[in-house]
């Protein structure tokens, strides 16, 4: 995995649920197949739901990083136009 | 003629406080009911009845203001949309049932599929008293499993597979029981902990888990004049024929035991929790 370039990133720490997959779902559909989008969001509800919305709407999760600080960081591949 | 209510209660028509009128319950499985059954109830209760009908607590349609002699006419109306009529009174009442699996992201088993099989094998059973029969789709509890006689909640069963896993971790966090562990990039599961949930099979990005799709069942829940949660007896029922051999055994030992008007749950409290435990664990075990 030490070869994954960050194509864009968004912070989702700044808004709740719902609107936290709404924004990186919106910052996907920005993307081209194969980009890879890192998302940075809180621990708790968003950690617990966002990844695996993430994965029902088709896309490739490669990672989860403990950011130590409270916040997670999720490396997404786009998957699909 | 005398009017025999309990014939017309047995056949869903519940006796108004206005006199000679009924509130006609309509049979719904697992609160699913097609348009073309919406439009044979809608016009049934604006020729009928008084132009509304009311959604009942527990997934049915009833029809209020339907008068006596017309009762017949209705039934033949309703009978003309695929519509029948619902039951009241001691015996097995609507099987009730959240979406499921068949439409929802949670669902972990098919609500609908099992509310149809238990409603062709019990709907309208006679029993000492009423018999109420819930199911779930999933730990969310959206149809509330624990509030009936007999509810079933939809779970899954998991085991880890290694060499799928990308040890992201995701699981950990989609847990809400704090069950599962990440160490040295191998996950292990806490199963006192685990409640079959599915949450971290259903976030996993490499589907790394074998799963078996299974049922919690309680028994003796109410929730009326008396308020209590039905208690499971088995922590994970892993296939639908023992499930049905649990259902069968359960609902006998009710009807060998229970006095008349007598709920589940005062039946069991009564005859004992351990008799029943021992004729659960027996159909459990026999299969």
């Amino acid at each position: 995995m030490a070869d994954i370039t960050i194509t864009d990133t968004v912070d989702i720490t700044d808004v709740v649920c719902p609107v936290t997959f709404v924004k990186a779902k919106v910052a996907l559909e920005e993307l081209d197949d194969g980009d890879i989008l890192a998302v940075r969001m809180n621990d708790g509800e968003p950690v617990q739901n966002v990844p695996r919305s993430i994965k029902e709407e088709g896309h490739k999760i490669l990672k989860l990083d403990d950011n130590g600080d409270g916040t997670y960081t999720l490396i997404v591949r786009k998957v699909g136009d | 003629m005398a009017v025999d209510y309990g014939t017309l209660k047995k056949g869903g028509f519940m006796r108004q406080k206005q006199k000679n009128h009924f509130s006609l319950r309509l049979r719904v499985v697992g609160g699913n009911v097609t348009a073309v059954q919406l439009a044979k109830i809608a016009e049934v209760a604006e020729q009928f009845g008084d132009g509304h009908v009311h959604l009942t607590s527990r997934q049915s349609i009833e029809i209020p203001f339907i008068k006596l002699e017309e009762i017949d006419s209705v039934k033949a109306a309703l009978a003309d949309g695929g519509v029948e009529p619902g039951v009241c009174g001691p015996r097995v009442r609507t099987i009730t049932a959240c979406q499921g699996a068949a439409i929802c992201p949670s669902g972990c088993i098919d609500t609908y599929a099992l509310a149809k099989e238990l409603d062709d094998r019990y709907f309208a059973r006679e029993l000492p008293h009423k018999f109420k029969f819930g199911i779930t789709g999933c730990q969310n509890n959206c149809l509330k499993a624990e509030e009936n006689d007999l509810g079933i909640k939809g779970g899954i069963k998991v085991t880890w597979r290694e060499a799928d896993c990308i040890s992201c971790g995701v699981c950990v966090k989609a847990c809400r029981s704090k069950a599962i562990a990440l160490e040295d990039g191998k996950i292990t599961v806490n199963s006192d902990l685990c409640n079959f949930c599915g949450r971290c099979c259903k976030a996993c990005p490499t589907d790394a888990w074998d799963t078996i799709q299974g049922y919690v069942v309680s028994f003796g829940g109410l929730f009326g004049n008396h308020i209590a949660k039905g208690e499971a007896v088995i922590p994970f029922i892993e296939d639908h024929d023992t499930l049905m051999r649990i259902c069968d055994t359960a609902i006998q030992f009710f009807d060998d035991n229970a006095l008349p008007g007598e709920r589940f749950k005062f039946t069991l409290d009564r005859i004992g929790w351990d008799k029943f435990n021992e004729k659960i664990m027996e159909a459990y075990h026999n299969g």
